[in-house]
């Protein structure tokens, strides 16, 4: 009985069969703890957390000199922007909305910016379903490269207040 | 003197303890009347938890969609709080006070700590759901800096979380008098080994949480501004995530002492299953980490470091307990004669006793879906694909429903009859209750887990995103539709449990003086089966299936994840 007091000689070595399982189970975790440096080299899609510390006035005046520098048109009253290829760009979560509508490249690097001028949000790209958390005083920086072409929608997938559910935003690959 | 074995003279004075007259353990009067006070309350929470429970369902169903947006979120922050938190956390304290005292022979330490304790729980949990539901703090379950939440709501957390501590210290002075009064000879039991190791868990979770919750309510109430955001989510996370490592610690007690309880199983080897617990207490608090693999400010190093070393060090000890359980199992309806083929043993096994049957199930949702779905979501780069959608919420409620809560109601179908002594209301539905529940629960982990692979958000109102700024297509997922058609059939479940339960407890026929009756033993048909040698004591070939077909779905789901990753853009 697991409730009752054990027998005073309870304190010996497993047999076989539990050690035989604690081993398979011991390879296991390190196969998957190797996986995940072994991905940072061999693969293309990682999370390196790299930020620096940004003031949300700052960022949205870094935000805006993007915009007027690279602006390419408009969608409704919001601003469509092309960064150079190889370059930066930078997306804004606040207010319920990502600006502006990044317009970019297939194949080609960008370093992307995003930061939060109000509260937490999540970077969500669909249909291809990437996330990211934004932070307010932190410039999360992704290296990115879209490898498809199309219409691309951005969600906000952190909860930030009453209308969350509207904040949306756009990235066209060429 | 008691005829239980290791059991010496009790510490109890006069007419504080009885003989339990079903299992013949002493029960400590004091420790029993605040087992049922904390049980009368989880219940009570399970409720408000549950009715949330509903709402969101039929809200996230599209076709529903019932609530407005500024109650769903409302609703969803009551929700997560009431069952993360105050269901789980009530009905913890009860184990942990009839663990200390029945299993070890002891009286409660102190009856004034419990009220203490008690009361400042139930303050604190009355406290934050009046300003959930006035409007106050609609910052859901993680209440994420800068989101502002009344400074009530946080004041009510450390409200709760200090009772909860009382309990706690309660718990482990109980453990130093039944020593202190040789109550017992030798180690103490299994259960009583895990029961500790989820206090030690639960004394770190507070701890952590003091220290992300008082900042919080000081800077609510306007007095201080030192909080940063992604500080913020790594201290609450030691909290937030550390609490769950509670209910998963409990739980695998529970499991143990379930299993005992109804079947007669004991583990083959103690040392095993005490080294597992002890990997919880290392390890589990640092895998934390895993809810921030896509945040800002935190490096490779150290995401890789607590979510390799840490977790799966924490996960070894789940695979460990995840063979020890089924084959104590094993072996003890082996030993009664079920000696037919692979699986005679299960097949035989007390499926119509609730307490067997919530447990087992328990078991193999836990392992099966919250524990490879967790491990494979939990993976550095995987998260990538994962975080935030809806996939994230059918881990946990692989884990925290299918697992923790659903063998926590097992429990209580030996609780009522036990330590209430009252006998439930129709038996014959509160046998199916269990398959009721995990039908509904299942269904809505399925439609969860493959929209949020379709990308679908949690906390999410409203994935037509009409009336956004910039427009985008509405996210079709049928599979909303299951989340809200399991969760009517899930509902259903807890709801059965709980009015019959409730019922039981206050209005329930008296089984004082007598043993409680039986949901269905398992018959010891051992004289007809043949010889059982030493050998058999170790021989678990159906055990070795059931984790065989463990390892295969853990690695096929979580190389498909890695392929699944491999084909979106790339990024660094």
């Amino acid at each position: 009985m697991s409730f009752l007091i054990p027998e005073k000689d309870w304190f010996k070595a497993p047999d076989k069969g539990e050690r035989n399982w604690i081993a398979i189970g011991i390879v296991w975790c390190l196969i998957m703890s190797v996986m995940m440096p072994y991905w940072h080299v061999a693969g293309k899609q990682n999370s390196r957390g790299e930020s620096y510390k940004v003031k949300p006035e700052d960022f949205s005046a870094r935000v805006q000199k993007f915009v007027e520098t690279n602006s390419v048109g408009k969608l409704g009253n919001i601003p469509i922007v092309q960064p150079n290829p190889g370059g930066h760009a930078y997306l804004m979560g606040g207010g319920y909305i990502w600006y502006p509508i990044l317009k970019l490249k297939q194949g080609q690097k960008y370093t992307l910016h995003i930061s939060s001028t109000d509260y937490q949000h999540g970077f969500s790209v669909q249909p291809i379903n990437m996330n990211f958390q934004i932070l307010p005083g932190y410039d999360h920086v992704l290296e990115i490269t879209p490898t498809s072409t199309g219409e691309f929608n951005i969600v906000c997938n952190e909860f930030c207040g009453a209308r969350h559910h509207v904040m949306t935003g756009k990235i066209i690959v060429e | 003197m008691s005829a239980i074995p290791g059991f010496l003279k009790g510490n109890f004075r006069s007419n504080e303890s009885r003989t339990c007259d079903t299992t013949g353990l002493p029960v400590c009067n004091t420790a029993s009347l605040f087992i049922q006070l904390h049980a009368v309350f989880a219940v009570v929470f399970l409720l408000v938890g549950a009715v949330a429970a509903i709402l969101l369902a039929l809200t996230r169903w599209p076709a529903v969609h019932l609530l407005p947006a500024d109650w769903f979120y409302r609703v969803l922050t009551l929700h997560g709080v009431n069952m993360l938190l105050f269901w789980i956390i009530f009905l913890e304290v009860a184990i942990v006070y009839f663990a200390s005292t029945s299993l070890l022979n002891s009286r409660l330490f102190s009856k004034g700590l419990a009220w203490a304790g008690f009361l400042l729980m139930v303050i604190g949990a009355v406290l934050v759901d009046y300003i959930i539901l006035i409007g106050g703090a609609d910052v859901l379950f993680t209440s994420y800096y800068p989101l502002p939440g009344h400074p009530f709501f946080y004041l009510g957390l450390i409200l709760f979380a200090v009772g909860a501590l009382l309990a706690m210290i309660n718990f482990l002075l109980t453990l130093h008098i039944a020593k202190r009064d040789k109550t017992y000879e030798g180690s103490v039991p299994l259960v009583v080994f895990g029961a500790t190791a989820a206090v030690i868990i639960a004394v770190l979770t507070i701890a952590t949480g003091a220290a992300i919750l008082i900042p919080t309510l000081l800077w609510a109430a306007g007095i201080v501004d030192i909080i940063d955001a992604g500080i913020y989510r790594v201290v609450w996370w030691g909290m937030g995530h550390v609490s769950q490592q509670i209910n998963v610690t409990a739980m695998v007690s529970v499991w143990y002492f379930m299993f005992s309880l109804t079947t007669g199983a004991k583990p083959l080897n103690h040392a095993v299953c005490r080294g597992a617990f002890v990997l919880y207490i290392l390890f589990i608090n640092l895998a934390s980490a895993h809810h921030l693999l896509v945040d800002p400010g935190v490096s490779t190093a150290w995401s890789i470091w607590n979510t390799s070393y840490a977790m799966y060090l924490a996960v070894l000890a789940s695979m460990i307990h995840g063979f020890t359980v089924p084959a104590a199992l094993e072996i003890a309806m082996r030993k009664k004669g079920y000696r037919q083929g692979v699986f005679g043993w299960l097949t035989n096994a007390p499926w119509g006793n609730p307490g067997f049957s919530s447990i087992f199930m328990s078991l193999v949702i836990f392992g099966f879906i919250g524990g490879i779905t967790g491990v494979t979501i939990g993976t550095e780069q995987i998260n990538i694909i994962v975080h935030n959608t809806l996939k994230l919420p059918a881990h946990f409620h692989g884990t925290v429903v299918g697992g923790t809560t659903l063998a926590f109601t097992g429990l209580a179908y030996y609780v009522v009859p036990l330590i209430f002594r009252r006998e439930y209301y129709m038996k014959g539905l509160a046998k199916i209750q269990p398959y009721i529940f995990v039908v509904g629960i299942l269904i809505v982990i399925l439609g969860m887990q493959f929209a949020g692979s379709t990308g679908v958000p949690r906390r999410h109102w409203d994935v037509s995103f009409a009336g956004s700024p910039i427009p985008i297509p509405k996210m079709e997922s049928g599979w909303l539709a299951l989340v809200g058609v399991g969760g009517v059939i899930a509902f259903t479940g807890l709801l059965i449990f709980i009015l019959l339960t409730v019922a039981t407890v206050f209005f329930g026929r008296s089984n004082k003086g007598k043993p409680m009756e039986s949901w269905g033993d398992v018959k010891d048909v051992s004289a007809s089966a043949g010889a059982w040698t030493k050998e058999d004591e170790h021989k678990t070939p159906g055990t070795w299936a059931l984790v065989s077909i463990l390892l295969v779905s853990f690695v096929v789901y979580y190389f498909s994840n890695w392929k699944a990753l491999a084909d979106v853009w790339w990024v660094r």
